[in-house]
């Protein structure tokens, strides 16, 4: 176990560094004029990001396979949203066909 | 931004909300429960949250501390998690409002959710209000569900049981998709990058695999075909 110091510094070190990362955008807001490519690029890369956490999320828990049944809960919910099912529908549809088959023995 | 919040818009932007709200509530419980049940005082899952405020860098930071890892490989892991917060902010840096409160308190309410569900707004009036609404309920629900969780300890139980784990990715999969079927050039570079992430998945750090990803912006076309 850490020491209480040795926590205090992990939650400080992370606290800051986190907050530098998210004001790098704001920070450089009006002061940059972003050329029209790299705004591009930076919308593109938004969605990128996100669609590499939603397969690694899906996929994979510490670096391996996650097991069938959250694939499966988020399959159900990205096939209810690609046919235009509300939010809320998608949501629910996911996480409770990940439940009912982990509650039938799918791991 | 009184205003902002008084428009007919809000109602679904708040019964969107509420379920990504819900989803990271419940994650909040477990890892408050997690950290406590594991040995840490209260205080630190507490403390971490409401300054860090980063539910999977939190997550490895405690894992990596329970673990007997080392302050310093705990914090560095949790950093190297956080840096696509760097992109992401850059994305929704134009929503947050003209001041610099708004900007300084904004920056900090820059995560996954807020960001995907910001950039699935139509318009530039509706991504600043959903940015605000999501993420002050969200940061309200991360912390109130932590807080819970570190009360309640083991008691939960494993919050798997109940599919919560498929709740984020669908979340995820239901915000992008109208951008990836509107922007074809998008789609390519999200797929590269994703396949790319998968890959090298089980042989590098957490949070690497998705930094990579932003490699399949090779394939991004010019045009960017955003019609």
């Amino acid at each position: 176990m850490t020491s209480t110091t040795g926590t205090a510094v992990v939650i400080l070190v992370l606290a800051v560094g986190t907050y530098a990362f998210r004001l790098v955008g704001p920070a450089l807001h009006g002061r940059v004029v972003l050329p029209d490519r790299v705004r591009e690029l930076l919308a593109a890369g938004a969605v990128v990001l996100l669609v590499a956490l939603l397969a690694t999320g899906a996929l994979t828990e510490g670096g391996g396979f996650a097991g069938w049944a959250r694939p499966a809960g988020v399959l159900v919910g990205g096939v209810l949203a690609w046919r235009g099912a509300p939010f809320p529908v998608v949501v629910l549809a996911a996480a409770g066909s990940a439940a009912l088959l982990r509650a039938l023995g799918v791991a | 931004m009184r205003s902002l919040f008084r428009t007919p818009m809000m109602a679904p932007l708040v019964r969107d909300s509420a379920l990504v709200w819900l989803a990271s509530g419940v994650v909040g419980v477990s890892f408050g429960a997690i950290a406590v049940a594991g040995g840490l005082p209260l205080w630190v899952p507490v403390a971490m949250s409401l300054v860090v405020y980063a539910g999977s860098a939190q997550f490895s930071a405690v894992g990596l501390l329970l673990a007997g890892g080392g302050p310093l490989a705990a914090a560095a892991t949790g950093l190297l998690l956080n840096t696509r917060t760097a992109a992401f902010s850059l994305a929704v840096a134009d929503v947050l409002g003209p001041g610099r409160f708004a900007r300084l308190a904004g920056a900090h309410l820059v995560t996954d959710e807020t960001v995907a569900f910001t950039l699935a707004q139509p318009d530039p009036d509706r991504r600043r209000a959903a940015f605000w609404v999501n993420g002050l309920g969200l940061f309200a629900a991360w912390n109130t569900g932590v807080l819970a969780g570190a009360l309640a300890g083991t008691a939960l139980g494993d919050t798997a049981t109940y599919g919560l784990d498929a709740a984020f990715p669908a979340v995820l999969a239901a915000l992008v998709l109208p951008a990836l079927r509107t922007d074809r050039s998008a789609r390519r570079a999200a797929l590269l990058g994703a396949a790319l992430a998968l890959a090298v998945t089980p042989a590098v750090p957490a949070g690497v695999p998705v930094l990579l990803a932003l490699t399949g912006l090779v394939v991004h076309g010019r045009k960017g075909g955003t019609a």
